[in-house]
């Protein structure tokens, strides 16, 4: 996971340069400081963070071997994961109603390619989360329960730390 | 992720016993022992190793046909054997097979097959990713060949250098097969990275430390942390393409602003690590074939290992030399172009310490010898011609023109492919059992060692004379006369490309005549160094009756010889044959072994990544569909536990109790566990 997790920096710092080079480039169409509203991102990463934290306690309790708050953690983490996603759709649907579609500019492309690749990455720690409590409750886990608790929460909380470097940089650090 | 359980002894009555048609409401897991199953459905390194390999080759002849149609079309001047849209195509595709579907996967299947053996592990730590590695690789080399019937191959070259690979230059399919076909191939590469480098990491037999690790594994180790590191940097570069060609984004859209200097850094970040990626496998063979066959050990083996992983940790920062003519500015063409020197020197390191390996041994001029000394021959003449490119100014006059082309293929054929082919020669009667005829060998090593200098030689000429790459004719009236005419150099390179082609076709002929002779190769006939002679050839299921325990670099050949002192100084005396070292691991055959049991997902999972990209090209259902298989793939594969239960053996297995483990039979469970 750590190799993979490495391997995930990479893309990434790929995805977070080509924003850097194009944020400034949308030749009249609406740019980031038209289009962004501050805190509602600020709400949602605060939820993405709090995640992280129901997932430490998630991570915890599978190493006390306590089934039934391990399986509580997990969905409360899948909850805050979804709702995150929830508020990247609702502000997706704000940015288009205003006239940013994915196609409008150089700036818009490349910024719904990021949040969207970081967007998907989230999807699926949510379905990870929600399979993985499926199988602890059917007690289907091949391995160690805490070391795959642990590994599904490391993917986790790197999605997590994604999230603060894009928030910083896409939102905070004016054009 | 689940971790592989191939601890022998492990007790399955630990686990819950799980029937997947019970419990999971999936199918059985395969059992089969024989038969296309056992292949289709198998986990086992060594099986996927040859299916690499011979996946590899067959791409290596489709490869090879295509620049023999390139060399045809250049064999005279004003030539319309190809158009030149046809053309275009055909060296875009003649790159991309030979570095993406030959070579990178010729390696591969070395590293699966070798690198457990090597490193003295039962499989590698993730045997259904190994698996799901292979298909990917096949389905996604399937997948591109395929744009040849459905509208047209890709014709960007193989760096596909935006905007020219925008719809607008490129407006049929070929750049979109291109790009979803390298995404579902570098998929591949990833999941094997991070599997071989877990495997290095965990799985070594007991003693083997890193230091005490063959040069290839060392190698292989550094390759695979490249591919880690490069692989999603042409992700992000192919999904930009992607998006803009299916969906509409403006990545490369000049008009609105777009840079296209950003491609080119993306590409070459990635790029560059792939020319590492696809020399240093070879460097890892020759250091095992030239040791083996001087009869000493490697000269200097630790600088060999340590300027191995400074070659792959500079070739991080020499990206922007292929971007020399692109008006970087004098600052980075400085400094990119002293750090291109800067390679030169472990790569010189290397050099000096093959060549000193050789000094003073008693040299056995077998097939693979011929190789290994032809890789190091050719190796230094490509890489001399290199450093003349790291210098700037010559390289601002030679970009684009065939002295470019002579330099990689010295490189990459004459480093690269000489080497997998003396790997070839040295393995084979390890993998298969038998040896193949040295006699056939020799003539296929001396027509691909004269045809490599015919054919790239000569472009060193006709880039100083200023032909360019990729030109579909070379114009009669622009040939100029004497010495250095373009025609007559041409003609002798087309000459030389199909003396290469003859050396491969005996290649060919010799598999197929080894295949049908009778005569078992011998059990060490190399007299060998490393860990993976110390089992039978070729290997059983489980590669070792016992792990060996390992007390030295080269544990083979300290078992076989010891140092006596004698009056001329310390000579190497043989105290064991290969057959008494066999005999003495095997005396205490450990008991109990798991192995991975084999599976239908990789395949499956693998099936869904073309039917998406299919989709994304023609009709976006059919994406649909294959996310719907990709997602039942998924959830199939996490369900079902990497080992199987006892119970879901059909026939069930015998009893546990093993019997004495002898040379030619294996214990009759791991039989069953297929």
């Amino acid at each position: 996971m750590w190799m993979f997790l490495g391997s995930e920096c990479l893309l990434f710092g790929g995805l977070i340069s080509t924003y850097m080079l194009y944020r400034g480039r949308h030749q009249g169409n609406p740019g980031p400081a038209q289009v962004f509203d501050i805190p509602l991102t600020s709400v949602s990463s605060f939820v993405l963070l709090m995640s992280s934290l129901t997932m430490v306690l998630a991570v915890n309790a599978a190493k006390e071997n306590d089934v039934r708050n391990t399986k509580l953690w997990l969905t409360a983490t899948a909850l805050l994961g979804s709702l995150f996603v929830g508020g990247q759709v609702y502000e997706f649907t704000v940015f288009y109603k205003e006239g940013l579609g994915f196609t409008t500019s150089l700036f818009s492309s490349s910024f719904f390619t990021l949040t969207g690749f970081h967007g998907v990455h989230v999807s699926v720690g949510v379905m990870m989360l929600l399979a993985l409590v499926a199988i602890i409750s059917r007690d289907r886990v091949t391995g160690d329960r805490a070391e795959v608790v642990e590994m599904v929460g490391l993917y986790w909380h790197f999605v997590d730390v994604v999230w603060v470097v894009i928030f910083t940089l896409v939102y905070l650090i004016p054009a | 992720m689940t971790t592989l359980e191939l601890r022998s002894g492990s007790d399955p009555a630990e686990r819950p016993m799980v029937t997947p048609t019970a419990a999971l409401g999936m199918f059985r897991r395969p059992v089969a022992a024989t038969g296309w199953k056992a292949w289709v459905f198998t986990v086992d390194h060594k099986k996927l190793g040859i299916m690499y390999g011979a996946t590899a080759m067959f791409f290596f002849l489709l490869g090879g046909c295509e620049a023999l149609l390139i060399r045809l079309q250049l064999a005279a001047p004003d030539n319309t054997v190809l158009s030149a849209g046809l053309y275009n195509e055909m060296f875009t595709m003649h790159a991309t097979t030979m570095i993406f579907l030959f070579v990178m996967p010729m390696s591969a299947a070395f590293a699966n097959y070798f690198l457990p053996l090597q490193v003295g592990a039962r499989d590698v730590a993730f045997p259904r990713l190994n698996a799901l590695g292979f298909w990917l690789f096949l389905f996604g080399g399937i997948f591109l060949n395929t744009s040849w019937i459905l509208g047209g191959a890709p014709d960007g070259g193989w760096f596909m250098y935006s905007p020219n690979s925008s719809a607008l230059f490129s407006p049929s399919h070929g750049v979109d097969f291109w790009t979803l076909g390298l995404q579902i191939t570098g998929i591949a590469s990833l999941v094997g990275a991070i599997n071989l480098i877990v495997t290095v990491i965990n799985m070594r037999a007991p003693g083997m430390t890193l230091m005490r690790m063959p040069v290839f594994a060392w190698m292989q180790l550094v390759v695979q942390l490249l591919l880690l590191f490069a692989i999603p940097v042409i992700t992000v570069a192919l999904f930009l393409l992607s998006f803009q060609r299916n969906f509409g984004a403006a990545f490369f859209d000049v008009e609105q602003g777009a840079d296209p200097l950003l491609w080119q850094h993306l590409f070459w970040i990635f790029g560059h690590p792939e020319v590492y990626i696809l020399i240093l496998p070879s460097f890892g063979i020759i250091s095992e074939v030239l040791p083996t066959f001087a009869r000493k050990p490697l000269f200097g083996y630790k600088f060999v290992v340590f300027s191995g992983a400074a070659i792959g940790f500079l070739g991080w920062g020499v990206w922007a030399h292929h971007m020399f003519a692109s008006g970087l500015g004098p600052v980075s063409v400085a400094v990119f172009s002293i750090s291109t020197m800067l390679i030169a020197i472990p790569t010189g390191v290397k050099i000096c310490n093959w060549t000193l390996t050789l000094w003073g041994g008693k040299l056995w001029f077998t097939t693979a010898m011929n190789f290994a000394i032809g890789t190091i021959v050719l190796f230094t003449i490509g890489g001399l011609s290199g450093v003349t490119h790291a210098a700037a100014p010559a390289d601002t006059q030679q970009t684009d023109t065939y002295h470019i082309v002579a330099h990689f293929h010295y490189v990459i054929v004459g480093g690269g492919v000489m080497g997998l082919f003396a790997g070839l020669y040295y393995w084979w009667p390890k993998i298969f059992g038998k040896t193949l005829s040295e006699t056939l060998g020799k003539w296929n090593f001396w027509l691909m060692f004269i045809g490599v200098n015919l054919t790239f030689g000569p472009m060193h000429i006709l880039g100083m004379q200023g032909q360019p790459r990729r030109m579909v004719v070379w114009p009669k009236k622009l040939t100029g006369d004497g010495f250095f005419n373009l025609g007559f150099w041409n003609r002798v390179a087309s000459v030389g490309a199909f003396t290469i082609a003859t050396g491969v076709l005996l290649f060919v002929i010799n598999v197929f005549r080894t295949a049908r002779k009778s005569e078992k190769a011998a059990l060490d006939p190399w007299d060998a160094r490393t860990l993976e002679w110390m089992t039978s050839n070729p290997p059983k299921e489980h590669n070792f009756d016992a792990i060996p325990t390992v007390h030295a670099l080269d544990e083979f050949f300290h078992r076989k010889y010891e140092e006596v002192e004698s009056a001329d100084g310390i000579r190497l005396s043989r105290i064991k044959t290969a057959e008494d070292v066999h005999a003495e691991l095997n005396a205490n055959p450990d008991a109990h072994i798991h192995l991975p049991s084999p599976s239908y997902w990789p395949i499956v999972l693998a099936f869904a990544l073309p039917v998406i990209a299919y989709g994304v090209i023609f009709n976006l259902t059919l994406s649909i569909i294959g996310a719907v298989i990709l997602l039942f793939a998924t959830f199939g594969w996490v369900l079902e536990p990497s080992v199987a239960g006892e119970d879901e053996y059909d026939p069930p297995p015998p009893p546990p109790a093993l019997p004495p483990a002898d040379d030619d039979g294996s214990p009759k469970e791991l039989a069953s566990v297929g």
